[in-house]
């Protein structure tokens, strides 16, 4: 028996995401499965399955640096389809939170990020998503100006753009529950 | 038994239809819809994606208001706000310590039993009977093809409705309309979802696929429950396509007698009229 097997390790990539979210990446056996039914994948840099082998191998750049974790849908075919039960698209969840914590993610994610943070934005001053106002402010972090101008006038002329939002009465309340999570696990 | 209306943020700006319809539907099915008094968002996938916390707990203050406000069930006809309110609670119930955590986030304390939170399947599916007791104006020879896409049925294990591979319960309610539903092949394939405008092309190929495959297979129209399914697929058809794509409540709601304009059909960018005539 070498010593080793006694002495405290630092935790494993994998380890460390099971402890955190109860899923366990070290399950997946590289069928693939994930990958044929993801809808994204042509978007992506690595394919959902490469991304759960380079959690196990403790390759912690490349996944939280990855596209992948930026297009993935949450359209939860992948964890729907498991043949080891492994809820991928819930890794990919806490993969994003964790790139984002560490500053790394992909600068392809760019647009994405500038929409997330959008309407998380809007949601946080009013208790509801205004989406005029959410569109804006995303078009500015974008500097995405001209895309969709053709659609805007048809969308207000059927009463789909609402200029003024909607807000929750005790705007408070969520905006206490914004600062209370923020920055946890 | 007293049922909150959770309308979503979708339903007061571009799904103002679908809130529309809802409401007709409702009045002419005689249902009692309390609206929850002020719910806020469900984060959508923008608070699950990005914190985890954040996520549970946006979804906590609508059900524990819900609660507090004596309502014994909830209806969220946005499929996003159904699943994140189904996905959050049962977190919550399955864990003491998440319970905690959430509660002290929203500072109010979460009801000891499950709220039960139905969508827009779900809500309809009871009233079957009903509805096809109200049809007054059968819509005999419409074919329809009913789109699921992710929310209303993935992840299967936490939502527990319907098939997650071969669902059927949209067609149920769609053929007692006297539509007829085709069979297709995309009816739960995702339309991209949330990157409309972050990721516009992503959106314009999924929904391509959906809109040829529907078509080839007869469809007149393209029935959804979904607001962004409808978004997307409404508003990034490819040129050429003009498939109409309607919420399930404005089909049922076309057949039960109510008047196309106030089921909002005038809203949508595909053009309806010529579909329902």
């Amino acid at each position: 028996m070498s010593a080793h097997h006694d002495a405290p390790h630092e935790k494993t990539f994998a380890e460390d995401l099971a402890a955190k979210t109860g899923i366990d990446v070290r399950k997946c056996y590289q069928c693939g499965k994930c990958t044929a039914g993801c809808p994204m994948v042509p978007d992506m840099d690595y394919t959902p399955s490469q991304i759960m082998r380079l959690v196990q191998i403790g390759n912690r750049d490349a996944a939280l640096g990855s596209t992948t974790i930026w297009f993935c849908a949450s359209c939860f075919t992948c964890s729907t389809r498991c043949p080891q039960e492994v809820k991928i698209a819930e890794v990919m969840d806490a993969l994003r939170e964790r790139a984002l914590r560490e500053k790394k993610s992909h600068p392809k994610a760019r647009k994405i990020l500038a929409f997330l943070k959008s309407f998380l934005g809007s949601v946080r001053r009013t208790g509801r998503l205004h989406e005029v106002g959410m569109v804006m402010e995303y078009k500015t972090r974008a500097r995405d100006f001209f895309s969709d101008v053709l659609l805007a006038p048809a969308m207000f002329l059927r009463g789909k753009l609402k200029l003024l939002s909607k807000s929750v009465k005790d705007r408070q309340a969520v905006a206490r529950i914004f600062e209370r999570t923020a920055g946890r696990k | 038994m007293a049922t909150g209306y959770f309308p979503g943020c979708s339903l007061e700006g571009t799904a103002a239809e679908f809130d529309m319809s809802i409401r007709c539907l409702a009045q002419a099915l005689d249902l009692e819809l309390r609206e929850i008094d002020d719910w806020n968002c469900c984060g959508a996938s923008a608070a699950h994606q990005t914190n985890h916390l954040l996520g549970l707990a946006l979804p906590a203050r609508t059900i524990a208001l819900a609660a507090a406000q004596g309502l014994e069930e909830i209806f969220a006809p946005c499929a996003a706000c159904s699943n994140r309110l189904i996905a959050a609670q049962a977190e919550w119930l399955g864990d003491a310590g998440v319970r905690a955590e959430v509660e002290r986030a929203i500072d109010m304390a979460l009801p000891a039993a499950p709220v039960p939170v139905r969508n827009c399947i779900d809500f309809l599916l009871p009233h079957i009977e009903k509805i096809k007791t109200a049809v007054t104006r059968p819509l005999a020879g419409k074919k329809v093809a009913c789109y699921y896409g992710c929310l209303l049925v993935r992840p299967p294990k936490v939502l527990a409705f319907d098939d997650p591979e071969n669902p059927t319960s949209m067609e149920t309610v769609a053929a007692a309309t006297g539509a007829e539903p085709v069979a297709w092949g995309f009816r739960t394939e995702c339309c991209g979802a949330a990157f409309a405008m972050s990721s516009t092309a992503s959106v314009e190929r999924l929904c391509e696929r959906i809109l040829v495959n529907a078509k080839a297979e007869g469809a007149h129209m393209v029935i959804v429950a979904c607001p962004l399914c409808h978004a997307n697929l409404d508003m990034r058809q490819p040129k050429g396509m003009a498939l109409p794509v309607l919420y399930l409540t404005q089909l049922v709601g076309l057949a039960v007698g109510v008047a196309p304009k106030a089921l909002g059909l005038k809203k949508h960018i595909t053009p309806v009229a010529a579909a329902i005539a």
